[in-house]
């Protein structure tokens, strides 16, 4: 690990001020994903800003009906939050399906939102990556990408966003509220949060340098059968080959995103529209367009699948 | 240093104790070192010069087991590395050091964490438990004493990581924390030989104790269902 300065801060602004003040800095709270990756050398911060001391650690009630979920509410208590899991059962089951229980008593919201991928490329620094090493290349396309993307992906990169979290907020619509170095804050809709890797898979995410997350807004319960189903090599602790979020009503409409299949929770209008007729029509729209490896192929046939079972979950014909 | 009442580990000047560990360590540099010319090379033509940058130290009060403890750390110093190289408390055992194994978990403000992946600096004024916390040899906390008449163990380097992974997982199933394998989240889970084995999936036995370790948790629980 290289050397780093550290400091805490006291308050969103000054968290926020402190990072866009020395260039390399970076924001540090539960750390999980951050210092994984600082061991391999992967990421090299200068100077780490603990946010861990600024508030934003609770949940409560947002305007029309909503709910605010504080940037450091750590992941465990949102899952086990009694709202949470009355009114936005997709969230609670995502969380818990990711992680173990450990990283979730450390990991929190924000950080679940910016976490990098698991592509093995990324992680092995011996290895072309245009996402750790800009025009470096990526070796992923032609090598070991059972776990990649087949959605939204470019020549460039075709890593996944690991996140199960982010998938239920992205199906419930969620808002992510952030404060810059100035002061100003804005609402991002997640979907608008992160972005595909086009030519630059280094850059994950619209916030701009020394931008802190303060809390992620959850418009008004939608109601419907929420379902979080994620299918993985193993039962438990490891990432989603695909995952499948979904509210479906008692009318048959709904709306559905899938992780483990793009650089972003992956949701499409045509696949929401097309869920009163099944999942094969569900899956060929979320998936047109669809590239995949020899490797991870498997995933089409798999996200329709795992579509049909949620659908049947749901009580609707699959 | 201060003595700690929980340290078990052989006492002396560090600098003049030759530990098992140390000369494995020497072993290993000087074999690499016979292969690193060429490597040296290639390393060099393709990569920029490693930019140096000057160590930062940092100061952090931790309370350990009961006692405060006063630190000064370079920042990189984990939670971890606090414990077993500062402290001396060697329990907390360094698994993969990347958080997917659990060998380092230990409790911090009654949460289970992986101590692996924390810095220490972030920690301050926190409660750690670690294994020599939970009990002694005269006086084994229930659990640890479980996993003895159980033998949930083999080569018993996880055992300290499960024991206090077991030890807040029940504390998570009181406090009515909901799991992956909850049937319904509105109520209260009930604690299941399938609810244990999903709470308890942060932990990796190498040696497949598994069904023992959940025995030895089942009689702490008081039974499953």
């Amino acid at each position: 690990m290289k050397a780093f300065a550290y400091e805490r801060a006291r308050t969103p602004a000054e968290a926020a001020a402190a990072v866009a003040r020395e260039p390399g800095a970076k924001f540090i709270a539960g750390g999980t994903n951050l210092l994984d990756l600082m061991k391999l050398d992967i990421e090299t911060p200068t100077h780490l800003v603990d946010v861990n001391g600024i508030g934003l650690d609770e949940i409560g009630k947002a305007e029309e009906g909503g709910l605010r979920i504080g940037a450091l509410v750590r992941n465990t208590d949102l899952a086990a939050d009694k709202t949470v899991r009355r009114d936005y059962p997709v969230l609670s089951r995502a969380l818990l399906s990711g992680a173990s229980g450990q990283l979730r008593n450390r990991a929190t919201t924000a950080g679940n939102l910016l976490q990098r991928t698991r592509c093995p490329y990324f992680y092995d620094t011996d290895q072309a990556c245009n996402k750790r090493l800009p025009g470096s290349g990526c070796a992923a396309l032609g090598g070991f990408s059972r776990h990649n993307a087949i959605v939204g992906v470019s020549d460039a990169c075709i890593a996944t966003h690991p996140s199960d979290m982010a998938v239920a907020m992205r199906v419930l619509d969620a808002i992510v509220e952030t404060v810059d170095p100035q002061g100003n804050t804005r609402a991002i809709p997640i979907a608008d949060l992160h972005r595909l890797p086009g030519e630059t898979p280094h850059i994950e995410h619209t916030l701009k340098a020394g931008e802190l997350i303060t809390a992620v807004t959850l418009p008004k319960p939608v109601g419907g059968r929420q379902i979080y189903r994620k299918v993985r090599d193993r039962a438990s602790y490891a990432f989603a080959l695909v995952s499948v979020a979904a509210i479906v009503q008692r009318d048959g409409s709904g709306r559905i995103a899938m992780g483990g299949v793009a650089h972003k929770p992956w949701r499409v209008d045509a696949a929401d529209a097309a869920l009163p007729q099944g999942a094969s029509a569900v899956a060929s729209a979320l998936l047109s367009g669809a590239r995949t490896t020899h490797d991870n192929a498997f995933k089409k046939p798999l996200a329709e699948r795992t579509i049909a079972a949620v659908l049947v979950e749901a009580g609707r014909p699959a | 240093m201060d003595k700690d009442p929980n340290d078990t580990t052989p006492q002396g000047p560090l600098e003049t104790r030759v530990s098992r560990r140390k000369v494995l360590i020497a072993g290993t540099v000087s074999a690499a070192a016979g292969a690193l010319p060429a490597v040296a090379t290639l390393a060099g033509e393709a990569t920029a010069p490693t930019e140096a940058r000057a160590v930062v130290m940092s100061k952090v009060n931790l309370e350990v087991n009961g006692a405060a403890r006063s630190l000064d750390l370079d920042t990189r110093t984990t939670l971890l590395d606090a414990l077993r190289e500062h402290l001396r408390l060697t329990g907390t055992k360094k698994g993969c050091d990347h958080g997917q194994c659990g060998a380092c978990t230990v409790i911090v403000d009654g949460r289970r964490i992986n101590s692996c992946l924390t810095l220490a600096v972030m920690h301050e004024g926190s409660r750690v438990t670690t294994i020599e916390g939970l009990g002694t040899p005269e006086r084994l906390h229930p659990m640890q004493a479980a996993f003895v008449k159980h033998d949930g163990y083999q080569c018993g380097y996880c055992t300290p990581g499960q024991i206090c992974s077991a030890v807040a997982m029940l504390d998570e199933v009181k406090a009515g924390i909901p799991s992956h394998v909850t049937a319904d989240l509105t109520s209260r889970s009930k604690l299941s030989a399938v609810e244990v084995r999903e709470r308890m999936s942060g932990n990796i036995c190498r040696c497949g104790a598994y069904s023992n370790i959940l025995d030895a948790i089942d009689e702490v629980a008081g039974g499953l269902a």
